[in-house]
């Protein structure tokens, strides 16, 4: 009898012990989980600005100046077009 | 108890005095008090834990556990590219108690530094009142270094900001939100449904320092906006704002509108208002200048509608494109009003009618119709009804029912007075003839590939019209500056009179509206200038060019193939009549 008690007192004190620790692991595993979860927030505001950025930078307006003024480039004109035969969608 | 007292009792009566006998009923007494103390303290403690149990559990979870707000972001509206027009990004708001700042003058400075504002403007700010905002809508980086100046009493929260990357370009489309990120005007109001977010939240477990430790339930899960695709082309609306903003501009106008419509799917390519304004910086923005004009204000359209007198007479089988209508001496009396030409022409065919652009043609041809029937087409091409594009407080333009015409006003109506329509309205019934007979629902919103039509005309006579519209365009014709190199195209001037008050006033909108490729239209792009004061007002001369470079440049965009020659612009030889008037 005493045997069998002291058994179920050995299995009650390590179950406490592993509540113990995977609370613990539970809370650090949350910390992190946190910690990635206001990253990706941090990382959807840098994904909006440079969603932003990107589609100031590509502006017709914007394309047109620096094609025109520093790559001078310009339009074909009618006589400079040739159409290729079936190449056309 | 009793036992133990009553032994006490025994030992001290026998080292002292005898105590006089206490009453035999004090004892029980004292005990039925303090029973009675313990009883009050147990109902007590009872009712708080079960029945008034709010307060307390308030009090309690309110230093362990916290109700977090799960942002949820405004989704974004994108061209039919999937290129960014408006995008929502976080920014923060910075406000303050002025009663309960404790701030050194040095960290006032450093604020009012990062504020970008002086520290005399901030201690005003600061010098009153119950809840004052120091900012509104500053980068994250910035609120993040205010907050670790650690100012007591300074806080911040957390808000969105549109952002349009198109700027006034595009602006009379978008429309804008407001403070909370909720839409006031444009796509951004007509679809705030569809676009605008649900924050959430969720209760977790804190620890000392305020952070979360533990979740405990989500209240509410965060629902982020959609993204909206419209049908707008960022390319072709750059390329229509660039043209009409320099048409304006060359011909001193008031206004002006430009539309590229899909003539497949009725899709708005591109719509382009001017005067404009820049959505990012719009504080002290008249709100004139925010008016949609193609789709919110109305005009008196002029010759742009005979297209659709004369269709009515074909499809009725009245007239056939070849029938000779006599329009000499180039005016035509109806009571006491008389209807005048700009240059006399004489005999002309109906297809000369259209290309010369006579008024009287026109209204004689819908004078020997029934006003029932040309009321029918006018409604058929859409005319009088909004033209549902998915745009917030669209009009529908003034139609009167067929049976209170007055001859006079059949005559004028048949050359577009008398009636008025909005510029996408224009642009919608030339898919009429653009198709063979169909009319295009047009959208603002991206459709997926080709939108069946409603019928309205037959097939033979919405190519018949498309032929006379093609002439209108040629050298003998009243815009051939709207030819396009290496394309066919159709199309039709417009030079109307302005109503001002009760009459006709010396002011003009010059119009032009068509399509091209002509052997298989692919786009209508209708042009108008609202008063144009350089000394040209003829829609062939004002409105023509723009279109001409519009439509090519679109097609070449597109990579529509050519359907002719690139010789194939024939102008008129210099000073050749191309006037008219209506």
């Amino acid at each position: 009898m005493v045997r069998l008690n002291l058994l179920l007192l050995a299995v009650l004190v390590a179950c406490a012990l592993s509540l113990v620790t995977s609370r613990h692991q539970a809370r650090k595993l949350f910390v992190e989980l946190e910690r990635e979860r206001s990253a990706a927030r941090g990382y959807e505001t840098e994904y909006g600005q440079l969603q932003l950025e990107q589609s100031t930078w590509a502006m017709p307006a914007r394309t047109e100046k620096i094609a025109r003024d520093q790559l001078k480039m310009q339009l074909p004109g009618p006589g400079r077009v040739e159409m290729v035969p079936g190449g056309a969608r | 108890m009793r036992g133990g007292a009553g032994g006490a009792m025994a030992g001290a009566r026998r080292g002292a005095a005898p105590l006089p006998a206490l009453p035999r009923f004090r004892a029980p007494l004292m005990f039925a008090f303090i029973a009675l103390l313990f009883g009050g303290l147990a109902v007590r403690s009872l009712y708080l834990q079960w029945i008034d149990n709010e307060f307390l559990q308030e009090q309690g979870s309110s230093r362990y556990s916290r109700e977090i707000e799960l942002p949820a972001h405004r989704g974004r509206i994108v061209d039919r590219y999937g290129e960014a027009l408006a995008i929502s990004t976080p920014v923060k708001s910075i406000w303050a108690f002025p009663a309960k700042v404790e701030a050194a003058p040095a960290e006032l400075a450093a604020l009012a530094n990062l504020l970008e504002t002086s520290p005399q403007a901030l201690a005003r700010k600061l010098g009153g009142g119950d809840f004052v905002f120091l900012a509104r809508q500053v980068p994250p980086e910035v609120a993040e270094r205010i907050a670790q100046l650690r100012i007591k009493g300074i806080h911040d929260q957390n808000e969105y900001r549109r952002f349009y990357p198109g700027g006034e370009t595009v602006s009379h489309i978008l429309g804008f939100t407001g403070d909370q990120d909720a839409g006031q005007e444009g796509i951004e109001l007509a679809q705030q449904e569809w676009l605008g977010g649900k924050p959430g939240s969720r209760r977790v477990i804190i620890n000392r320092r305020g952070d979360a430790v533990e979740d405990v339930e989500a209240i509410r899960a965060p629902q982020a906006g959609r993204d909206l695709a419209l049908a707008i082309d960022s390319r072709l609306q750059y390329l229509a704002f660039r043209e009409l903003k320099a048409a304006v501009e060359l011909n001193k106008a008031k206004a002006g509108g430009l539309v590229i419509l899909d003539v497949e799917s009725g899709e708005i390519l591109a719509l382009a208002n001017w005067p404009t304004y820049n959505p990012n910086a719009r504080n002290r923005v008249a709100r004139e200048k925010m008016r949609n004009r193609a789709l919110t204000d109305v005009f008196e359209p002029g010759s742009t509608m005979k297209p659709f007198t004369i269709a009515s007479a074909l499809d009725a089988g009245k007239v056939r494109p070849d029938t000779i209508i006599e329009t000499a001496p180039g005016t035509l009396t109806i009571g006491p009003n008389t209807i005048h030409d700009a240059h006399r022409h004489g005999a002309l065919t109906v297809e000369q009618v259209i290309q010369k652009s006579s008024n009287v043609g026109a209204a004689k041809i819908a004078l020997s119709l029934p006003s029932e029937t040309v009321w029918r087409m006018f409604a058929d091409a859409g005319f009088g009804t909004p033209p549902r594009t998915g745009f917030p407080g669209e009009v529908a333009g003034r139609l009167r029912p067929a049976k209170t015409w007055k001859p006079i006003e059949q005559a004028t109506m048949a050359y577009g007075h008398g009636i008025s329509v909005n510029l996408v309205q224009l642009a919608r019934a030339y898919t009429v003839f653009a198709t063979d007979g169909e009319l295009k629902q047009a959208t603002l919103l991206k459709a997926n590939g080709p939108v069946a039509g409603r019928p309205v005309l037959k097939p033979e006579t919405a190519r018949a019209v498309r032929r006379m519209l093609e002439l209108a365009v040629g050298a003998g014709g009243t815009a051939p500056q709207a030819q396009v190199p290496g394309y066919r195209v159709g199309g039709k001037t417009g030079t109307a009179h302005k109503l001002e008050g009760r009459g006709y006033a010396n002011k003009y909108v010059s119009s032009f509206v068509g399509f091209a490729p002509a052997s298989e239209p692919r786009l209508v792009v209708a042009v108008m200038i609202d008063e144009p004061t350089a000394g040209q007002y003829y829609g062939g001369t004002v409105a023509a060019p723009v279109f001409s470079r519009v439509m090519g440049a679109s097609l070449q965009m597109l990579g529509v193939p050519p359907d002719a020659p690139v010789g194939n612009i024939i102008l008129p030889p210099p000073g050749a009549e191309v006037r008219e008037e209506s």
